[in-house]
């Protein structure tokens, strides 16, 4: 397998992987070769081909060959990890080769959780190589003296490069990394990646611009062997569940050693291992990962699972990186996996010796999850991914990093400009924008110049030293700073605390876990819920603390809405279109499914895989339409949203609208028989509709509310207090709708639309599909609800109603009570 | 509960034209607005609690640069209550700034619009714990109390249950769950003895009703008049906790 000689390592190294009898693996070779060129270079390779190694081997070769001497260390090597852990867990494995060959290297991880006396340390006397986290490079950045400290620094080394770049955390880093290539210009990039789509893009987004990384790929392991389960049980209508099928599930734990478990979400988690321990009468130790759970208890269930005492996990995407524990013999993907990226990374999962196969099973949720598995199946055979479009960097980013550089050394204008076009994600950033970006991180970038006295950074006069030259107001406007870097906006958790009396006061005791704050607040008083694999009676909330009692056998509460959080990938979904359309590929199906596509083909018909099926009916007193994109829950909700507008301007009252993965459903007041499909799926609702619509919406407030955290503009923390998730989420909101009457071109109104428009909105997704399905709607009027409808009418009313009248429509409810309370 | 005969409102058709809550404390007739005011007809006063105008360069001094439009925007709310309703007396029930240093940074602009106001009738600034140093150069009386068709308006509402007294200072606002999630809004609460105004300035924050800052002061428990496209009349028992 590794054709390249085995002199191309020093003997020292060559004798070490001899003695483990090993021998390095070809693109190890051509890690070793790349940096001996000076080339800045991406690795793709699966899992469990020594992929860490290979990244960290031409460090460990240059520092074992540097001459002995006095001179004061600095750092050489740089690593950063998406995931502490995942930092610690290599810290430990890096250990083996320095210890075993016995090289004069230091190591040490810094993350969040390093003391403050290690911290202090590595200043004075830094290691060789350093492995940290996206945050502490930020950090970095913003100290005093970091050019100098990083100025013999020869390697970066970024991990899991491809679940970081397409986010706002990427952003940073990449800004970041523009900075230490400032520091040191010799610098080289190395990229740690699993396979993608598209590893052009990844090859830029390393690089500074406008090089590209060199690519070097290790090679395939054995394809993953991916089958699809056709319960026995009928296949269920509808729902996110998968509750059909957990006994089979149950039995496939049993004919395996280690079994993981992926879910979705964090409900279905919480919902899949009650109900397998419903049922688990030989009590096989199934244990419960997710990221709400205390981590305490997180690191017990990893430990076990590193002994290999677990038969199952049931996780979330938590476990969708990181640590690898080797022993997994089987990866279960509950309900469909939306994308068929995740699922190989979640595939990559079991089996980490790269000459077997890995083994996956898919059980699908409802008919038509039972389609898309099927999809997923054929595409992660064909090793065809979902492609994700570059990102444009976002500005309340650069403006932290804008501030950060400052709080670090005086900058002029003109060279910081300079510098962050060579970040590829501020590549396109226009000088005007960079200027307004600097203006709002001095003053705000008001309209109304009244701030001019407050300035956050500024600019020396011409007769003072640095003349010219950006820096920070002052120590303690630095100090500020440091404290609030990073592009993680946690979503606003309280804490889940067992209730104990005090005389006769609730107080909270141990602490269970943390969940969202927004959930927790649907609750009321004496309602059940799962949560850690429990039941709980909810008692109330005091402060930052949700307070709970045991309550085994209650009837739990489940979520109005509990599906995915993950939409439909495009990909994905032209599968299924094809699939439906293509009836030779019916046969493949368990046989009630196929009788379910001969039914909707005799009473309604089959659009084939370019068109949209339009389905019009009458039930009772409303009337209904019932649309089929295909095209993923987000941009179907967008739709709804916009086509209810519509329709109301059309006189049609609507009462109400559904979306889900597949399809999307509309019921008013006013017939619907009459309408003009092609006018109502224009694409110009995506003009003035979507602006007035978006301006009321709750997603907006939640987009500037990070936007003004990430910019600097409110702080997290401030000395001497710890502002809660909570009072931020309320003051945000005033200042949205003073600022938005006011300034409605604020620079972060425009981050807010931005970001509103390509996460919760999927605004360009749904542009595509207006455009996809211009002139290739099929209408259909039909006597009764067709075979394809009844999944979506079936989520009716359990769903909460979003829009602009529903927090009236709360209000009005309960005045409504009182009145009967009044009466009574 | 015996809210029926403790607390009198006069029910009306919720597509009533102001979307106003009229009702009685301690047997004065008043008129709670949805932007936060309370309309004493009879005697001609408006009143308005917790303006906390320039709060946001109060911020910005200590570094944090907030959108300097709060004062505007508030006395753009405030100019709309008496355009609409003509009042004899603006009472404005103190904390009407944020700090001390507040009216030294209130732009000339939103100084002369506090001018206007006070053209052509009365303005009373009540003293508040944010505000003892008064409204500076800028027109109206100062008090500590005024009394008006036997109610007391004052900024501090007393700690034990009153009857006739109209306060602000608390910042009340109502949490109320419902399908699909909770809302969280600026409200009125009275027991029908007494009244709590909710804070009317722009970045002024609120205060859960729960909160034991609220417990002792009502003889029974209070109804909350919560602010939205009108003011909808909640009882206690649909209130929760933050």
């Amino acid at each position: 397998m590794d054709g390249a000689a085995p002199h191309a390592l020093p003997q020292q190294f060559q004798a070490w992987f001899d003695s483990r009898g090993w021998s390095p693996r070809g693109h190890q070779l051509e890690m070793v070769e790349a940096a001996r060129a000076g080339r800045h270079t991406l690795l793709i390779a699966p899992t469990g081909g020594g992929k860490t190694l290979a990244g960290f081997l031409p460090s460990l070769i240059e520092l074992s060959e540097r001459p002995k001497g006095n001179r004061p260390r600095s750092i050489h090597t740089l690593y950063i990890s998406p995931l502490k852990a995942l930092a610690v867990d290599v810290h430990r494995n890096l250990e083996i080769p320095v210890s075993e060959m016995r090289l004069p290297i230091t190591v040490e991880s810094r993350t969040g959780d390093t003391g403050v006396a290690k911290r202090q340390r590595q200043r004075l006397h830094p290691p060789d190589i350093l492995l940290t986290t996206p945050e502490q490079l930020a950090l970095f950045c913003a100290w005093e003296g970091s050019r100098e400290y990083f100025a013999d620094l020869r390697t970066v080394i970024i991990d899991e490069i491809h679940a970081i770049h397409g986010s706002k955390r990427g952003d940073l880093l990449n800004l970041g990394l523009a900075r230490l290539q400032s520091f040191a210009p010799a610098l080289r990039r190395v990229g740690l990646s699993a396979t993608v789509q598209d590893p052009d893009m990844l090859r830029r987004w390393l690089a500074p611009r406008p090089e590209t990384a060199h690519l070097v790929r290790g090679a395939p392991g054995a394809p993953p062997q991916v089958e699809v389960l056709f319960s026995k049980g009928d296949v269920p209508w509808s729902g996110w569940t998968a509750q059909h099928a957990m006994a089979e599930v149950l039995d496939v734990i049993r004919a395996n050693r280690t079994t993981l478990i992926f879910v979705n979400t964090r409900f279905q988690a919480e919902l899949a291992f009650q109900k397998l321990w419903e049922i688990n009468d030989e009590s096989l130790p199934i244990a419960l990962h997710h990221g709400s759970l205390a981590a305490e208890q997180r690191r017990k269930v990893e430990a076990a699972m590193a002994r290999g005492e677990l038969r199952a996990v049931v996780c979330t995407s938590t476990l969708d990186l990181g640590i690898d524990w080797g022993a997994v013999d089987l990866v279960i993907q509950l309900a469909a996996p939306k994308g068929s990226s995740r699922l190989i990374q979640r595939i990559g999962r079991a089996n980490h010796r790269l000459d077997e196969p890995s083994r996956a099973l898919l059980v699908p949720a409802h008919r038509f999850e039972v389609l898309e598995c099927e999809a997923a199946r054929e595409a992660v055979a064909e090793n065809d991914l979902d492609g994700e479009p570059a990102r444009l960097g976002a500005h309340d980013i650069l403006a932290q990093h804008v501030m950060g550089v400052a709080c670090g050394e005086p900058f002029a204008e003109d060279d910081l400009y300079a510098e962050v076009l060579t970040s590829e994600p501020y590549s396109d950033v226009t000088r005007e924008e960079f200027d307004r970006v600097v203006d709002f991180v001095s003053t705000g970038g008001y309209a109304l110049k009244t701030y001019d006295r407050f300035r956050r950074i500024v600019k020396a006069p011409k007769s003072e030293k640095g003349a010219g030259l950006w820096r920070v107001r002052d120590r303690e406007t630095a100090a500020r700073h440091r404290m609030n870097v990073g592009a993680i906006v946690e979503i606003p958790m309280l804490n889940v605390r067992i209730a104990s009396s005090r005389s006769g006061k609730k107080i909270g005791g141990r602490k269970v876990g943390e969940m969202e704050e927004t959930y927790l607040e649907q609750l009321v008083p004496g309602d059940a819920f799962l949560f850690a694999g429990q039941v709980w009676r909810f008692e109330g909330i005091t402060g930052m603390d949700a307070l709970v009692t045991s309550a085994p056998g209650a009837e739990p509460k489940v979520p109005s809405w509990g599906g995915s959080k993950f939409a439909l990938s495009t990909y994905l979904a032209k599968r299924v279109r094809r699939m439906i359309c293509d009836e030779d590929a019916w046969t493949r199906l368990p046989p009630d499914m196929q009788a379910w596509l001969e039914i909707q083909k005799a009473r309604s018909i089959i659009p084939s895989d370019e068109e949209m099926l339009v389905e019009v009916f009458q039930r009772g007193k409303r009337w209904y339409l019932v649309a089929y994109p295909f095209d993923g829950r987000i941009s179907h909700g967008t739709l709804t949203q916009l086509l209810a507008r519509r329709l109301e301007r059309l006189g049609k009252m609507p009462l109400g609208f559904v979306a889900n993965d597949y399809a999307l459903a509309v019921w008013t007041l006013g017939p619907l028989h009459d309408l003009d499909m092609d006018a109502l799926f224009q694409e110009d609702m995506l003009g003035d509709d979507l602006e007035a619509w978006l301006d009321e919406s709750f997603l907006m407030k939640r987009a500037f509310r990070q936007c003004a955290v990430l910019s600097g503009l409110i702080e997290r923390r401030s000395p001497g207090q710890e502002k809660s998730g909570r009072q931020v989420t309320f003051s945000t909101d005033l200042i949205y709708d003073v600022l938005r009457r006011h300034q409605p071109d604020h620079l972060l109104l425009r981050c807010a639309r931005a970001d509103a428009a390509a996460g919760s909105l999927d605004v360009a997704r749904l542009g595509r599909l207006l455009n996809r399905i211009k002139g290739r709607i099929r209408p259909v009027m039909l006597k009764k609800v067709s075979p394809f409808a009844v999944p979506v009418m079936l989520e009716i009313g359990r769903e909460p109603v979003a829009g602009g009248s529903a927090q009236e429509a709360i209000l009005e409810a309960s005045a409504a009570e009182l009145i009967a309370e009044a009466l009574s | 509960m015996s809210g029926a005969q403790a607390i009198r409102l006069r029910l009306q058709a919720p597509e009533s034209l102001c979307g106003s809550l009229w009702m009685e404390v301690a047997d004065a007739e008043v008129c709670l607005r949805k932007s936060g005011a309370l309309w004493l007809e009879a005697d001609g006063v408006l009143a308005a609690g917790d303006l906390h105008l320039e709060k946001g360069s109060s911020y910005a001094s200590r570094g944090q640069l907030l959108p300097p439009y709060d004062t505007a925007a508030t006395l753009d709310r405030l100019e709309a209550e008496v355009a609409a309703l003509n009042p004899r007396v603006v009472a404005l029930l103190g904390d009407s700034f944020h700090d001390g240093r507040a009216t030294a940074r209130l732009a000339a602009r939103d100084a002369a619009r506090i001018v206007a106001l006070a053209r052509s009738r009365t303005l009373v600034w009540i003293v508040g714990n944010h505000d003892r140093e008064g409204p500076g150069a800028l027109p109206g009386d100062r008090a500590d109390e005024i009394t008006v068709a036997g109610l007391t308006l004052r900024h501090e509402p007393a700690l034990v249950p009153v009857r006739g007294e109209v306060a602000g200072h608390l910042h009340p606002c109502a949490r109320v769950a419902g399908h699909g999630g909770s809302v969280r809004r600026r409200c009125f609460l009275t027991d029908g003895q007494r009244l709590i105004l909710p804070a009317f300035g722009s970045y002024a924050g609120g205060l859960n009703a729960r909160d034991q800052a609220f417990a002792g002061l009502f003889a029974r428990s209070p109804i909350a008049g919560v602010l939205g496209r009108r003011v909808h009349a909640i009882g206690w028992g649909s209130l929760t906790g933050d």
